[in-house]
């Protein structure tokens, strides 16, 4: 039997396009910082760290060597974990299962990339087969492109339904101090910007940005002499599928989380997931990517999702608002990118959310997402 | 006297690297090259046939042991036209645009490849389109040895 596990602290920078004022060590080193600050802890309390990024960004491979100084690993269990864009839900669940091993009482996590030191696009590519994919691999936006264009046909999702999105969720960063793109933008604007593939324009793609992210896990005995707002871990979940892009159903039915979010609505009681869930922090590359994985949440029948949309269900004042932070798309420092999700779930469930504050969260849901189409999920409570 | 600060410190690296096709993928392009056609590896458990061959069933986990001919023609099953150019990691320049790209079911095949289409007018692309590959001329055993998929009309 596992050990009850709560988040107890965040920390986070604020992510920007570009940090030329920090290396990658400075850059760790104030969301540890910060995420120490917020427990009121000092590195002593902590008993492992893990640090993961996506790799081949920067071009260097050993960061938790590089990192070992700041992160606090010094002296103590320290690891990487790297999973591509889910590196940052990799980290937590890992950290998790850490503590709720018995064999760890605390554990900090960190996420970090820092983008404008390497090519994005390149470093992405790279992270298909070099044999079978390679050669014709179009990005993440080829690839998200196609699916969109096959979603739009299957369930008459619109171009103007995406530019929602992404309009939602831009107006949701602004009021967010740590996130990156901070855009007064419109619908036309969104369906006015660059066609980058078709379907998918400028302004429906996630920015690249810098920045780190931090979470500490602490067992209950712990968890309760670090604060009185823990945010308990009701489930987690991962799930992986073909690594083979032409294997999957992509956007049609994101499989991965639909089976991961079952299996983690039951581990953690619950059976109507649009009533009982707060808030959600879905991990959403591009605009159309927030539809058609919110569709595989069991929030509605399927292909449906699109209804609780325009009924503005999602917004900040809807009935479960979906990515209060700004989401991916106003923040994308790729390996904090789906610990960010969690973080904000756990800032909500706290109480700690400012301005984007959703009134009175006891359940909220996180996800996270990458390479090749595979999902983690986890669900945090106010109270166990 | 002092400058202003240093910011950032430029390296470029050249990285070369050699990666061993496997068993499969080298039967796999020895056909593709020398005879311009596309073999699959079936599992005998499920009946799915592989494209890209693949040494295990991922949902069998049973090794594939047996190879079937398929396409060389298929049916467009995803497209886009991409119009943003990035830099491509086999040749280190960016890629010229407007290009097509599909998922294309081969005839025979249970899943999908990925490839480059040859039509870039998005309003002549839809689902269920028949396409055929086009080959270089100089073919030296890899996904590249195709050009392109091409729509051909079909009674």
């Amino acid at each position: 039997m596992s050990r009850k596990v709560a988040i107890v602290a965040t920390g986070q920078t604020h992510h920007k396009a570009r940090r030329d004022d920090v290396n990658i060590v400075e850059l760790v080193h104030e969301a540890v910082e910060r995420c120490l600050e917020d427990a009121e802890l000092s590195i002593d309390s902590i008993d492992a760290v893990l640090i993961g990024n996506m790799e081949h960004f920067e071009g260097i491979y050993l960061s938790d060597m590089w990192c070992a100084d700041v992160s606090g690993a010094r002296g103590r269990l320290g690891m990487k974990i790297t999973t591509g864009g889910s590196t940052g839900t990799s980290l937590a669940i890992a950290a998790y299962y850490l503590v709720a091993s018995g064999l760890f009482d605390t554990a900090l996590c960190v996420g970090w990339q820092k983008q404008s030191e390497g090519d994005t696009t390149a470093g992405l590519i790279s992270a298909t087969d070099p044999i079978w994919e390679r050669a014709s691999f179009a990005g993440a936006f080829g690839t998200f492109a196609a699916a969109a264009v096959q979603f739009m046909k299957e369930f008459n999702v619109t171009e103007e339904h995406a530019a929602k999105i992404a309009v939602k969720n831009r107006q949701n960063g602004r009021r967010n101090p740590y996130a990156h793109l901070k855009l007064d933008i419109t619908v036309e604007d969104v369906l006015n910007s660059r066609m980058l593939a078709y379907p998918i324009r400028m302004l429906d793609m996630c920015p690249a940005s810098e920045g780190a992210c931090a979470l500490i896990f602490a067992c209950e005995e712990k968890a309760k002499k670090i604060t009185d707002k823990p945010a308990w871990v009701a489930a987690a979940e991962t799930r992986h599928d073909s690594p083979f892009i032409g294997d999957v159903p992509m956007f049609m039915d994101l499989r991965t989380l639909r089976s991961a979010s079952a299996a983690a609505y039951k581990k953690a009681g619950i059976v109507n997931p649009l009533k009982e869930l707060d808030v959600i922090e879905l991990y959403e590359p591009v605009s159309w990517a927030e539809i058609s994985f919110l569709d595989a949440l069991w929030l509605c029948e399927r292909g449906k999702i699109v209804e609780l949309i325009d009924k503005g269900v999602t917004s900040m004042e809807g009935e479960l608002p979906v990515n209060p932070s700004g989401g991916v798309l106003c923040t994308n420092p790729i390996g904090a990118t789906a610990m960010c999700r969690v973080a904000e779930a756990a800032i909500q469930i706290r109480g700690q959310g400012g301005e984007r504050q959703v009134p009175g969260v006891r359940t909220a849901l996180a996800t996270g997402y990458g390479g090749n189409w595979w999902s983690d999920v986890m669900i945090l409570k106010s109270s166990l | 006297m002092s400058g202003p600060g240093v910011r950032r410190i430029d390296y470029h690296a050249v990285l070369p690297y050699r990666y061993a096709a496997g068993r499969t993928a080298s039967r796999f392009f020895t056909e593709l090259r020398d005879h311009k056609r596309f073999m699959a590896t079936k599992c005998t458990c499920c009946g799915k046939a592989f494209v890209p061959p693949r040494p295990v069933c991922g949902e069998c986990f049973l090794p594939l042991e047996e190879w079937v001919e398929v396409g060389p023609r298929g049916t467009l099953v995803g497209y886009t036209v991409v119009y943003f150019p990035f830099l491509d990691p086999l040749t280190g320049k960016e890629r010229p645009v407007p290009y097509g790209y599909g998922f294309i079911l081969l005839d025979g095949v249970s899943t999908k490849i990925q490839h480059f289409i040859e039509e870039t007018d998005i309003s002549k692309l839809r689902f269920g389109l028949r396409v055929e590959p086009v080959f270089e001329d100089a073919r030296k055993g890899s996904f590249a040895d195709i050009r392109f998929f091409r729509i051909v009309e079909e009674p």
